[in-house]
């Protein structure tokens, strides 16, 4: 039997790998990410049940952001314009090839 | 949905939340505040390196030594620490032992802490609101869904774990496993048997 895989999808990987490296950084304390993680769960959780991944990794993000935000440390519109760099990097790299930001 | 015959022209696009995660990385990378090669390590530990199979064998140790079975029952962070089995997420556990009267569920209902260094990282299922809510208000009618029938008798404890406190349960030894070793025994116990949502294998099934 083959063990279930720890991650649905890279993206959950990631997210989930830069919070313990920021919290190992002493960016924040575990028990503050969780009580923040925790609201944004029950917030989520009032207009549908939700399952245990992407809806759980997206209130994870979500979470993410906004203690980044609030520390300082990451901008609404500095990660909008990453985002959108990164999304036209994808549409101008040919299929196969890394995708870079130029 | 069937697949475009053509070449893809581009790269596939990833989801939304995909590249707002890679925005983050891109960002955080730029001004110096992580190091992507700790990402991977991060990574590759969870993926690979740390599982349930580290709970099943402190669970085996336990069926079999009863010295260790009471030190872990007391303070497991010793042994814990002694085994290599201490880091993120496992820096203060708790162990419940099912009896013959008491069968202990773990939940965590504000998020999803887990042991991480004993069972790796939860399962879907495990972060659902359906199960962190139905936990704590029908645990016998949960157990049921995964096919635990409970004899009437037998009082079921459910631990709410929190960021700061962790839970293994140690689930009891089946019976007709007493010539078996700790490598053996360690293979019938299951990763749903330590939360407490599942028994240990029977030997032979």
């Amino acid at each position: 039997m083959r063990p279930e895989p720890s991650f649905d999808k890279p993206w959950h990987a990631l997210v989930f790998a830069l919070t313990v490296h920021l919290n190992e950084r002493g960016v924040f304390d575990w028990p503050d990410w969780a009580d923040r993680f925790g609201a944004t769960l029950k917030r989520h959780g009032l207009a549908k049940e939700l399952d245990g991944g992407d809806d759980y990794f997206n209130a994870w993000l979500e979470t993410l952001e906004g203690f980044l935000t609030e520390l300082g440390m990451a901008g609404p519109a500095e990660l909008a314009a990453l985002k959108q760099a990164w999304h036209d990097a994808y549409l101008a790299t040919p299929h196969g090839a890394p995708v870079r930001l130029s | 949905m069937p697949h475009d015959s053509h070449d893809h022209p581009h790269s596939l696009l990833p989801s939304d939340p995909a590249l707002r995660v890679k925005a983050l990385e891109t960002l955080l990378t730029d001004k110096g505040l992580i190091d992507p090669a700790a990402l991977d390590e991060i990574i590759d530990t969870y993926e690979n390196k740390v599982g349930p199979q580290n709970g099943a064998r402190v669970v085996a140790r336990m069926w079999t030594d009863p010295a260790f079975r009471s030190a872990m029952l007391d303070d497991p962070m010793p042994k814990l620490i002694e085994m290599g089995l201490y880091g993120r997420q496992g820096e203060h556990m708790v162990i419940v032992e099912n009896t013959e009267d008491t069968h202990n569920m773990v939940v965590c209902t504000l998020c999803s802490c887990y042991p991480w260094p004993l069972l790796g990282i939860p399962p879907g299922w495990y972060k659902s609101d359906a199960y962190r809510a139905r936990a704590v208000r029908e645990p016998r009618k949960v157990l049921a869904e995964f096919g635990v029938t409970l004899d009437e008798g037998v009082k079921v404890r459910v631990w709410d774990s929190t960021a700061e406190v962790r839970y293994l349960v140690v689930p009891r030894r089946p019976v007709g496993t007493e010539g078996m070793s700790e490598d053996e025994l360690a293979g019938l116990v299951t990763r749903d048997s330590m939360i407490g949502c599942g028994l240990a294998r029977e030997p032979g099934a």
